[in-house]
């Protein structure tokens, strides 16, 4: 199996479909001549042409507004967003039709197309560039959120998305898009959406997390293993909407602790959502309370700060230790 | 040369061709056969008659907040005439008579303001979109409908409404773009009615016309007399026709005139004169073309306009008796989010059918509750 990066596995992902099925359509600002600010849609222009992979005039509202039309007749849209701050100049849409179509005609139209867009901070972006905004999409009945974590589930999970018969957003962790390469199989594989995985079995504490904090929680894991003797469980949503509650309830009735780990604002958070259900299901279960350890409730420093901003490892760690002694 | 005139290609017309005394201009005279003629008088009153039926209910709480269209039946009803039966049909909420040409169920649009999503369950094999509410977001979707037909190498055209206040939306500009752009098979009807709830039209643009508004898009801008069902006609046709043969979109501004209230939330008189309202009831599209089929065709008789009357009537009373005897389905929301429920809304669907099944629970427990550390 080839090694990949997300860019590469995601270009793989996109190839694949729009070679199989010609209702698939890349459309987005630079997607097609310069094959996207990330590369995630290299290759795609020179072949399939610009009638399927599609570089629009730069404006958000219009590429998924339009999507949804093409959507309505049968396309299967793949819509890029530059950047993540820049998905609420299409946010109307996304709100107002994208996920409506289905409900509003009781399944007369559907929209089976993709949001994907590339999110979180880390890269030193200027603002409006690293934005996590899953939490007002989650928030939002009639989307499936999808936040993959590395390149083989970001592969099988687009390509999911692209499959699904209703509109995914798709959020990718930009600061993962080449931080490591992982192992990709040749053959077309897809993960369902609304499944987690745990990315490593521990007894102790759970630590829930998805996206760009799966590998810097990893990594505490270890810490908290080599310096604590702490063994944590790590649990890897993959899609914040649905969100797997059977995954995270066994694994709490299992430790009885937990960390929920994201990069978003803690305020209304997915976090939020995830203890919610362990209080529903699982609170007789709990040796102690559950703690966040999540951006904070302002806006996201401009790139000089950004890192005193975001989880790291030492944040999880000490949460995790503080869970643990409680 | 330092500074020039520049020169922008345009083609931008204004056009009548049924005057307020129903009398036609021969040269433009689409010419349509009478029976055409007489089916389109039907739809028209038959509108006419639904919004009066409408504005009734509303008052007698049958149905909730209406917004009327009264004075506006002639423009989407002719743009509707021009389109064939695979064309797409869409509308914002006041295109009400070419709904009813297209062949919208009158159960099925009461059912709409009634508040119930099937109202937008648009028949099979109409292809049109159900009502659109948040402001010329329509257009987007109509352009993306538009593309579709293009990408699929298919000759079918899609007509879009907005109104005057739609106009001011970045949508409207961002879809007309698009549709310029890539020269999809779109035609963008502009309802300019003269308000946008209580502002008028002089407040919304400071542009002369709205039709204007297409040469900065690199396309063809027509106005028209909305309240002239010919008129529309002559003009949707060559702008559909145009669409159909690759040559990309068309901004309509239909000058019409909202003889109502915005909806029943409101009260009009607060914003404008009863006189200007006034001034607007000779144009009106439904006595205009009321005279031009009487005294210029001499095909509305009293005995034809009669058996219409009639047939109309009973239409409407048969759609409010489908409207009213319509069974909610108060589990149908969960069903529709997704083409499978999501484990959470099975729970949700569950939890609301223990309390609407169960109600609240009993108000003496049966026995203590248990401790916490009991539970485990």
């Amino acid at each position: 199996m080839p090694q990949m990066t997300m860019v590469e596995a995601l270009n793989k992902a996109l190839f694949e479909l729009m070679a199989e099925d010609k209702n698939v359509l890349v459309m987005g600002e630079d997607v097609g001549q310069d094959e996207g600010v990330f590369r995630v849609t290299a290759r795609l222009l020179k072949e399939f042409g610009p009638d399927r992979c599609i570089d629009t005039p730069l404006a958000e509202a219009a590429i998924v507004g339009t999507a949804v039309g093409l959507a309505i007749r049968g396309f299967r849209p793949v819509c890029e967003m530059q950047f993540d701050g820049f998905s609420y100049q299409a946010f109307h849409h996304t709100e107002g039709h994208m996920r409506r179509f289905r409900n509003r005609t009781r399944g007369r139209y559907t929209v089976p197309m993709v949001l994907r867009m590339p999110y979180g901070g880390g890269i030193r972006a200027i603002e409006h560039h690293s934005e996590a905004p899953e939490a007002t999409y989650a928030h939002l009945g009639g989307l499936k959120v999808v936040m993959p974590s590395g390149p083989r589930n970001a592969r099988a999970l687009l390509r999911a998305a692209i499959l699904d018969p209703d509109p995914v957003v798709f959020m990718e962790p930009k600061a993962a898009y080449r931080a490591f390469r992982e192992e990709v199989p040749d053959e077309p594989e897809t993960l369902p959406i609304g499944k987690g995985q745990v990315a490593r079995e521990g007894k102790d504490v759970t630590l829930i997390t998805y996206a760009a904090m799966v590998r810097p929680t990893l990594e505490a894991a270890e810490e908290l293993e080599d310096d604590y003797g702490i063994d944590a469980e790590v649990l890897d949503l993959l899609s914040v909407s649905p969100m797997d509650t059977d995954l995270i309830n066994a694994s709490i009735r299992k430790t009885g602790r937990a960390v929920v780990v994201h990069e978003a604002p803690r305020h209304c958070g997915v976090g939020g959502e995830i203890i919610a259900r362990i209080v529903e299901d699982s609170l007789m279960y709990l040796e102690a309370p559950i703690k966040r350890v999540t951006g904070y409730d302002t806006i996201i420093p401009f790139f000089a700060n950004e890192r005193t901003w975001m989880p790291d490892v030492g944040k999880v760690v000490k949460a995790a230790v503080e869970t643990v002694r409680f | 040369m330092p500074r020039a005139k520049l020169e922008v290609p345009c083609k931008l017309e204004k056009l009548s061709v049924l005057d307020p005394d129903g009398k036609v201009d021969a040269k433009l005279d689409p010419k349509l056969p009478d029976n055409d003629l007489l089916k389109l008088y039907k739809t028209m009153w038959q509108t006419r008659l639904l919004d009066e039926r409408c504005l009734h209910m509303q008052r007698q709480g049958r149905i909730g907040t209406y917004g009327p269209c009264k004075g506006q039946e002639a423009t989407p009803l002719g743009v509707a005439y021009t389109l064939r039966k695979d064309d797409w049909y869409v509308p914002s909420y006041r295109e009400l008579a070419g709904c009813l040409w297209r062949g919208w169920k009158i159960g099925r649009y009461m059912l709409w303001w009634g508040g119930h999503e099937e109202g937008s369950q648009i028949e099979e094999g109409v292809n049109d979109t159900p009502l659109a509410v948040p402001i010329a977001s329509q257009c987007q979707y109509a352009m993306g409908i538009a593309w579709a037909s293009k990408l699929r190498g298919e000759d079918t055209v899609c007509a879009a409404f907005c109104g005057d206040g739609g106009t001011s939306q970045g949508d409207f500009h961002e879809a007309l773009n698009f549709a310029a752009v890539y020269k999809a098979p779109m035609v963008m009807v502009v309802q300019n009615n003269g308000w946008a709830i209580s502002l008028p039209r002089d407040k919304q643009t400071a542009a002369q016309s709205i039709a204007q508004k297409a040469v900065a898009y690199g396309i063809d801008g027509i106005q028209i007399d909305g309240n002239d069902i010919l008129g529309v006609i002559v003009a949707a046709r060559e702008a559909v026709a145009k669409a159909r043969k690759g040559g990309g979109p068309t901004l309509i501004e239909a000058i019409t005139y909202r003889m109502a209230m915005h909806t029943t939330a409101d009260d009009p008189k607060k914003y404008r004169s009863e006189e200007e309202v006034k001034a607007w009831e000779p144009k009106d599209p439904l006595t205009r073309f009321r005279k031009y089929l009487a005294q210029t065709k001499k095909i509305l008789t009293d005995k034809v306009e009669k058996e219409i009357e009639t047939q109309i009537r009973e239409e409407i009373d048969e759609g409010v008796r489908i409207y009213e005897s319509y069974e909610l389905d108060q589990y149908a929301m969960f069903h529709n989010m997704y083409e499978t429920p999501t484990p959470e809304l099975r729970r949700q669907e569950a939890e609301l059918r223990d309390y609407l099944e169960n109600g609240r629970p009993d108000e003496t427990p049966t026995e203590q509750s248990p401790t916490a550390s009991e539970r485990v």
